[in-house]
């Protein structure tokens, strides 16, 4: 049972902030706020995966050395059998793909901005009523 | 894995975001925001994801603070909520 929590309780954080960026996204007046509730929440999604990929008693998805010079005496008998023991190492699929995420987000984060920098020279305000009274 | 590291940036993770969506003044909460990308960073290197950790920390509290720093800077500071 405390195993379970302890493996587990940072998914109760990483919903925390989910909740936070979504409250930041709809709630929020001005633009540049909502943005920065989407950040939040955008990277929450990243930290989920990351959590997911995690375990227990595994390293991170590096083979040390390269050809016969391997530096842990562990990962060398098991070159040696021609067999490396998935079990030991964290998954890597997830981080790849959270990889690709981070960047697609920086992307959108600058179109978003562009879009920002357009509104206020064009309506003069980013307060998301003030800007719908001016746009009517 | 490390939980006592895990729950202590967790704690500033989830400070940090609060902390961004409730501050008035914007150059403060972008600041936030790149302190909330760096304990992101270090959360995903203390669970063995060192390639997602050193991206996030380049891009998310280096590029993201700059490119919203001189949106800020095009538009305005002040902020009513």
């Amino acid at each position: 049972m405390l195993d379970f929590f302890l493996g587990h309780y940072a998914y109760l954080f990483l919903v925390a902030l989910f909740v936070v960026g979504l409250y930041g996204v709809v709630t929020k007046r001005n633009l540049v706020k909502k943005l920065i509730g989407l950040n939040i929440f955008q990277s929450a999604i990243i930290l989920i995966y990351v959590a997911g990929a995690s375990k227990w008693n595994a390293t991170v998805p590096i083979l040390e050395g390269s050809g016969a010079s391997y530096g842990d005496a562990g990962v060398a008998q098991e070159a040696a059998h021609g067999a490396i023991e998935a079990a030991h190492y964290i998954n890597p699929l997830p981080h790849t793909l959270m990889l690709t995420a981070i960047v697609v987000g920086v992307a959108t984060t600058g179109v978003a901005l562009a879009l920002l920098i357009t509104i206020h020279r064009r309506y003069g305000t980013l307060d998301e009523s003030e800007l719908l009274e001016r746009m009517s | 894995m490390h939980w006592e590291f895990e729950l202590v940036i967790l704690v500033f993770l989830l400070a940090a975001a609060i902390v961004a969506l409730r501050s008035k003044d914007l150059l403060a909460a972008v600041v936030t925001l790149s302190v909330y990308s760096f304990m992101a960073a270090l959360i995903c290197a203390v669970m063995g994801a060192v390639d997602v950790g050193f991206t996030e920390a380049v891009v998310g509290a280096g590029i993201t603070g700059v490119l919203f720093i001189v949106a800020i800077y095009q538009t305005e500071r002040k902020s009513v909520d």
